[in-house]
């Protein structure tokens, strides 16, 4: 099978609005999480990585009309428009367009909203999109929880494996909202404080706005320096409960069993897991038992949620391009947040930033509905 | 040569009917969907409690997919069969129930049971519970049913062997307005797994 690379990248978020900036932050250990009291989003005090709006209006300004776009449609338009024009791809027949988001432009539906309800429709998002830059293809929209952010890296690699494209640029985005938090808050899930995951004191999840962006290309000519190759991938479903993660990690040791078999290479072969880690007590919980079960209990792991919060349907790509960059470096950076392990087995969590000589990286995450996504990659040998 | 797939089975819920490979099973003249899914549920000996615990779009996918899947003799244990669907307002009926739920303050009440079915994909959980399926499972949004993408989505999972079947298809819901298409894909069947006729059999009720 031909063979599949993710390149030009970009990471639009509170840490900044490039992936080097975004990636320079977290090597110094700063976290874009704040605390917040602001009742318009949430009754009571919350703690979540927030963009302001003025920022990214001051930068669209100078590309579009602000008031034709949303908050996310500028932030993904902005986060895309640098992956497009690093990439120096002619947008033809032969370059499609994804799109990652559990939410879009669900603010629109807030009664004071200066955008109609039509917009909520996540096919809008995608044509909006579409049209800023002038795609020739339909955008494809995919909307599956929490994993969507590593399964639209899968459905990319997937329709170039078919023949369809020869290069499909993504874009991922999600907004805190007041339907947001109301909702996670609703399931007593969020941490006031900055969240500690797989730590024994963590207590629940921050929540974190961001647009993060690639190019998936079967050519390897004009790779940036950066970029990997995808060897596997497979998404499993716990078929458990809709909420809740499984108690065995049925999904996710499935997924990660099935990405290591296609990309034929062992556990071991396995230098670092970029882990989902959201700080809630059953999902780290899971993931500890699943990594053992897979034989994994040594492997570095990290999870950036201390660093961006659970960014939703952007958080696997965003992880995805954080960990091209820790490969590129040779570095593995800290799981900001983590103290003492506070799951019932052994994991390697990174407590420091560590060089080590990176070669392959594996990129997971698990999400309402049951569903489990894991992907494998490797340095480009150029 | 690339391996050619088949449609061995498919159903449609639409329009107060729901029927299997184009013939009609249940019909009923409730105008309201809940009542008219209850009424097909309880016609077809369905027998699965939690079916009451669902969202409307849920219930619609379920039902659909259940009636296509029950007469596969499914493993009790596990069964291989990718979930690769499709619409056009993803959860957006149960959304603006959440948004409803806390737009006053004054009667600002927001549940955890409503607000876990404000995701597409939960469907496709509902779906593997029951029938015990640990397989692939992804939710697309377009703007009209799109034959081609999930043809080629289809195919790339057989062939690349992450499943042996796949149980594909559109499942829409918005406000009172409802269409559900879904297709099961293998290596055996009568019908031809192409994107003409895909969409003949959409078109076909």
């Amino acid at each position: 099978m031909a063979k599949t690379f993710v390149s030009y990248n970009n990471i639009l978020s509170s840490l900044g609005f490039d992936s080097e900036t975004v990636v320079e932050n977290i090597s110094k250990g700063i976290s874009g999480l704040e605390k917040y009291e602001d009742t318009s989003l949430l009754p009571e005090p919350f703690c979540a990585s927030l963009i302001s709006s003025e920022k990214i209006e001051s930068e669209f300004n100078k590309i579009g009309d602000t008031s034709k776009f949303t908050k996310l449609e500028q932030m993904m338009i902005l986060s895309l428009k640098k992956v497009i024009t690093a990439s120096n791809i002619p947008l033809n027949e032969r370059v499609g367009l994804l799109i990652s988001t559990t939410k879009g432009n669900i603010d629109v539906l807030e009664k004071d909203s200066n955008f109609p309800e039509s917009r909520a429709y996540l096919s809008e998002l995608g044509k909006t999109i579409q049209n800023f830059f002038g795609f020739n293809n339909e955008a494809i929209v995919l909307s599956n929880a929490c994993v969507s952010g590593v399964l639209v890296i899968s459905v990319a690699k997937r329709f170039i494996s078919e023949g369809k494209y020869d290069h499909v640029f993504i874009t991922s985005g999600d907004l805190v909202t007041q339907f947001i938090l109301s909702g996670f808050n609703s399931f007593q899930a969020l941490s006031a404080e900055p969240c500690k995951p797989y730590d024994k004191n963590r207590i629940g999840i921050n929540l974190g706005e961001v647009a993060a962006s690639v190019l998936v290309t079967s050519s390897k000519e004009n790779l940036s320096k950066e970029a990997v190759e995808i060897l596997g991938d497979a998404t499993c479903n716990d078929a458990n409960h809709i909420s809740g993660p499984s108690r065995t990690g049925e999904g996710l040791f499935r997924s990660v069993k099935a990405a290591l078999k296609e990309a034929n290479i062992t556990s071991a072969e396995i230098d670092y897991i970029s882990a989902h880690g959201t700080a809630t007590p059953f999902n780290d919980e899971m993931e500890a038992i699943a990594f053992n079960r897979l034989g994994m209990e040594n492997v570095p792991l990290n999870s950036l949620k201390g660093f961006f919060g659970h960014t939703l349907g952007a958080s696997g790509l965003l992880e995805t391009i954080v960990g091209m960059h820790s490969m590129e470096k040779n570095t593995l950076f800290i799981s900001k947040g983590f103290d003492e392990l506070g799951v019932s087995k052994k994991i390697n969590i990174v407590k420091t930033n560590t060089p080590k000589k990176l070669n392959i990286f594996l990129k997971t995450a698990s999400g309402f509905g049951g569903c489990n996504s894991a992907v494998i990659f490797s340095k480009t040998t150029n | 040569m690339l391996q050619e797939f088949h449609i061995k089975s498919y159903c449609h819920i639409k329009s107060q009917t729901v029927s299997v490979n184009g013939q009609t099973i249940f019909n009923d003249d409730s105008e309201d969907f809940s009542a008219f899914i209850k009424n097909a549920y309880k016609f077809l000996k369905t027998d699965y409690p939690k079916f009451f615990k669902m969202d409307n779009l849920s219930k619609l996918a379920f039902l659909a997919a259940d009636v296509l899947l029950k007469n596969e003799n499914l493993n009790e244990e596990e069964n291989n069969i990718a979930l690769i669907f499709s619409n056009k307002a993803s959860s957006l009926d149960t959304d603006r129930k959440h948004q409803a739920a806390i737009e006053n303050d004054a009667e600002y009440f927001p549940s955890p049971a409503l607000f876990v079915y404000t995701l597409p994909n939960i469907c496709l959980g509902e779906i593997s519970i029951k029938h015990r399926l640990h397989s692939e499972n992804s939710f697309f949004i377009f703007d009209r049913f799109n034959a081609e993408h999930l043809q080629l989505y289809a195919n790339s999972l057989l062939r690349s062997g992450k499943a042996e079947k796949v149980l594909c298809g559109w499942v829409d819901l918005d406000e009172n307005s409802y269409d559900a298409f879904l297709y099961l894909v293998e290596n055996e069947g009568e019908i031809e797994h192409n994107t003409e006729e895909i969409n003949r059999l959409y078109n076909i009720l």
